[in-house]
């Protein structure tokens, strides 16, 4: 018996959100009294999973798994939790994991509960807090079967450091026949996605037209994070539809989130509201979305974010 | 083709959100339903299969009698046939395994489902449905085509899209992009009539115990009031988000 956490790779390094799992992951298991077993997909060096918790690592090595199938890496994620028996299987909320939860979900016949945010309220029976209606309530789910699969809210555990060693173990599973063929993938480059971002800058129809987005790029740029919208700006192509944040957009979990010019209405608050602190740039002070932020500076965006790009490099600077 | 377009029946996103029976279910009282928003891009792009590629566009649901108003409204933006898995959707494992078997009962090419539900943001019913029968799944879709049995699907990633070939039979979890917003159907009158004239049947559940179930909601605690920085202090609030928030 274990917990099994599978811990996500870019390019044979592993993510942020792997040490987040895996941190999440070392609590459940104290829970339990039990150990951390974590599977890691060609990653060359596996030993900073130590640091989090992670007893024991099976490391997964093979080309065919240099692009992301969700059909064969749940098989792979099934075959290691067979294999050490797993009672608790941990995954991130990426795209790809939120991909592959299900179809792990019905092959370890397992209850899956996503977009937790904390840690089992309660171990027998099992049961652990989630957000539902798009962040306008929690949720407890109890989980019923034997297996428990639990996908994990970005930034809503954080790391938690451990000292620790862990041994790694080669582990070959057999690889599936997918059906599905990635043709190509189109990633914009040197840009922090919304999904990894810690920070998110994210504007709305209050900037007026496209071509005034580059102090929000360079905002983004000097605090390292990703940029963002409202839905009305994506829907008239100012931005790419990627970029819609909100309860038909993108949700954002991240520490700190941005709005400049966005009004604030309930599906916008509603996909951003896991975020930690919410900053809020309006000249209406009457805008909504004052009721929702922890800070707010009431003022026209095109005076606000170039001064406050001036006094962010100078904080950087000093730091 | 058969396509089955799987429809969830949501509280209108304005809806403000309450419990009732001690915080241990939703309160449905003065709330408004709608196709849940991932949904209708769905039965958009089932749509244009039906007019260009002569597909034929069942919807279905698995609830109450309470969600037929939804799904007459999908057959008045022009489905060809709507199902009602008649019982109350408990858990999305117990869904899917309904919704998997009305998939193998049609013998559907193509499912559409949404990337999640708005309500209970599961986001695991389409992925489900597809372990179920054992059909290509892609998730995130945000763009479709299909000539025979061949499919070309984008997929929305963490910062990027790829760009997917597979076959028939496939399941997607859909969402905004499957489709423009500006293409969205709303029923027009004469749908709204001939929806009448549709098939809405009623089909009795399998069986499907839930795995999952809720026990409890809460509401967020209320937030504090926002701490006002005036525009020409704005080194207070890089000073606040470093010192207090401890976010920069
Ligand atoms: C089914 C449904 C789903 C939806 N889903 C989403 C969703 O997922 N995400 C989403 O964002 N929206 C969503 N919406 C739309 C939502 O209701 C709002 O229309 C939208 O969020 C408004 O976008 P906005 O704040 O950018 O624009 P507006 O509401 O037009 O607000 C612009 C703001 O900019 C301010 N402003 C103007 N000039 C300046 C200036 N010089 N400096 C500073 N501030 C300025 C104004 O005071 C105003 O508050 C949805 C709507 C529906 C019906
Ligand atoms: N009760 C239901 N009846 C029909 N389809 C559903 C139902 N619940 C969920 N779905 C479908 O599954 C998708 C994802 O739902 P969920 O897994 O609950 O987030 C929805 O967008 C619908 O397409």
């Amino acid at each position: 018996m274990s917990v099994l956490v599978y811990t996500e790779s870019e390019q044979g390094k592993f993510k942020k959100v792997a040490f987040e799992v895996a941190s999440y992951a070392k609590a459940v298991a104290d829970q339990l009294g039990t150990s951390v077993t974590a599977v890691a997909v060609n990653v060359e060096d596996t030993s900073a999973l130590a640091n989090y918790g992670v007893d024991k690592v099976l490391s997964v090595k093979n080309p065919v798994l240099d692009v992301f199938n969700a059909k064969v890496y749940a098989d792979v994620i099934k075959q290691a939790a067979d294999k050490e028996s797993s009672q608790v299987v941990i995954l991130s909320s990426s795209a790809n994991s939120k991909y592959l939860a299900p179809l792990l979900a019905v092959h370890l016949n397992a209850g899956y509960a996503s977009n937790v945010v904390a840690l089992p309220s309660n171990t027998s029976p099992f049961t652990v807090k989630r957000t539902a209606f798009t962040n306008k309530a929690f949720e407890f789910m109890q989980i019923n079967t034997a297996i428990k699969i639990i996908g994990l809210s970005n930034n809503s555990f954080g790391l938690v450091e451990s000292s620790g060693n862990a041994t790694s173990e080669a582990f070959s599973p057999s690889i599936t026949e997918s059906g599905i063929k990635v043709e190509s993938v189109d990633k914009v480059t040197g840009k922090v996605a919304i999904a990894d971002a810690d920070i998110v800058v994210s504007g709305g129809r209050g900037l007026k037209g496209p071509e005034n987005w580059g102090m929000i790029e360079e905002l983004a740029d000097v605090l390292g994070a990703a940029t963002a919208c409202s839905k009305p700006v994506s829907d008239m192509g100012w931005r790419p539809h990627g970029e819609h944040v909100g309860q038909t957009g993108k949700p954002v979990a991240a520490n700190l989130y941005i709005a400049i010019g966005i009004s604030g209405a309930i599906q916008h608050l509603a996909g951003i509201n896991a975020s930690k602190v919410k900053v809020v740039i309006n000249i209406d002070p009457e805008a909504p979305f004052f009721k929702a932020a922890d800070y707010g500076v009431v003022g026209d965006a095109f005076e606000v974010v170039p001064n406050l790009i001036e006094k962010l490099k100078a904080f950087k600077a000093q730091q | 083709m058969k396509i089955l377009v799987c429809i969830s029946h949501v509280p209108d996103t304005t809806s403000k959100i309450n419990f009732t029976d001690n915080d241990t279910k939703f309160d449905a009282n003065g709330v408004q339903f709608v196709i849940n928003p991932n949904d209708e891009f769905g039965l958009t792009r089932a749509m244009w299969f039906k007019e260009k590629q002569g597909a034929n566009v069942t919807v279905v649901n698995v609830g109450g009698a309470e969600t037929e108003p939804t799904l007459r409204k999908a057959l008045a933006i022009g489905a060809d046939a709507a199902i009602r898995v008649n019982t109350a959707a408990t858990d999305g494992f117990s869904v899917a395994k309904q919704l998997a078997n009305v998939v193998k009962e049609g013998g559907y090419d193509l499912v559409i489902a949404g990337r999640e539900s708005i309500d209970y943001n599961g986001g695991m019913v389409p992925g489900m449905i597809a372990g179920l029968v054992d059909s290509n799944f892609v998730n995130n879709c945000i763009g479709l085509e299909i000539e025979g049995t061949t499919v070309k699907a984008v997929r929305e990633i963490d910062g990027g899209k790829e760009t997917l070939t597979t076959e028939l039979p496939l399941v997607i979890g859909g969402q905004k992009g499957l489709v423009e917003e500006s293409d969205l159907k709303i029923p027009n009158m004469r749908g709204i009539m001939m929806a009448r004239q549709k098939p809405l049947t009623v089909v009795e559940p399998v069986e499907a115990i839930a795995e999952t179930n809720a026990t409890k909601f809460e509401k967020p605690a209320p937030k504090g009031a926002v701490k006002l920085v005036s525009a020409d202090n704005l080194d207070e609030l890089v000073n606040l988000l470093h010192n207090e928030a401890k976010v920069i």
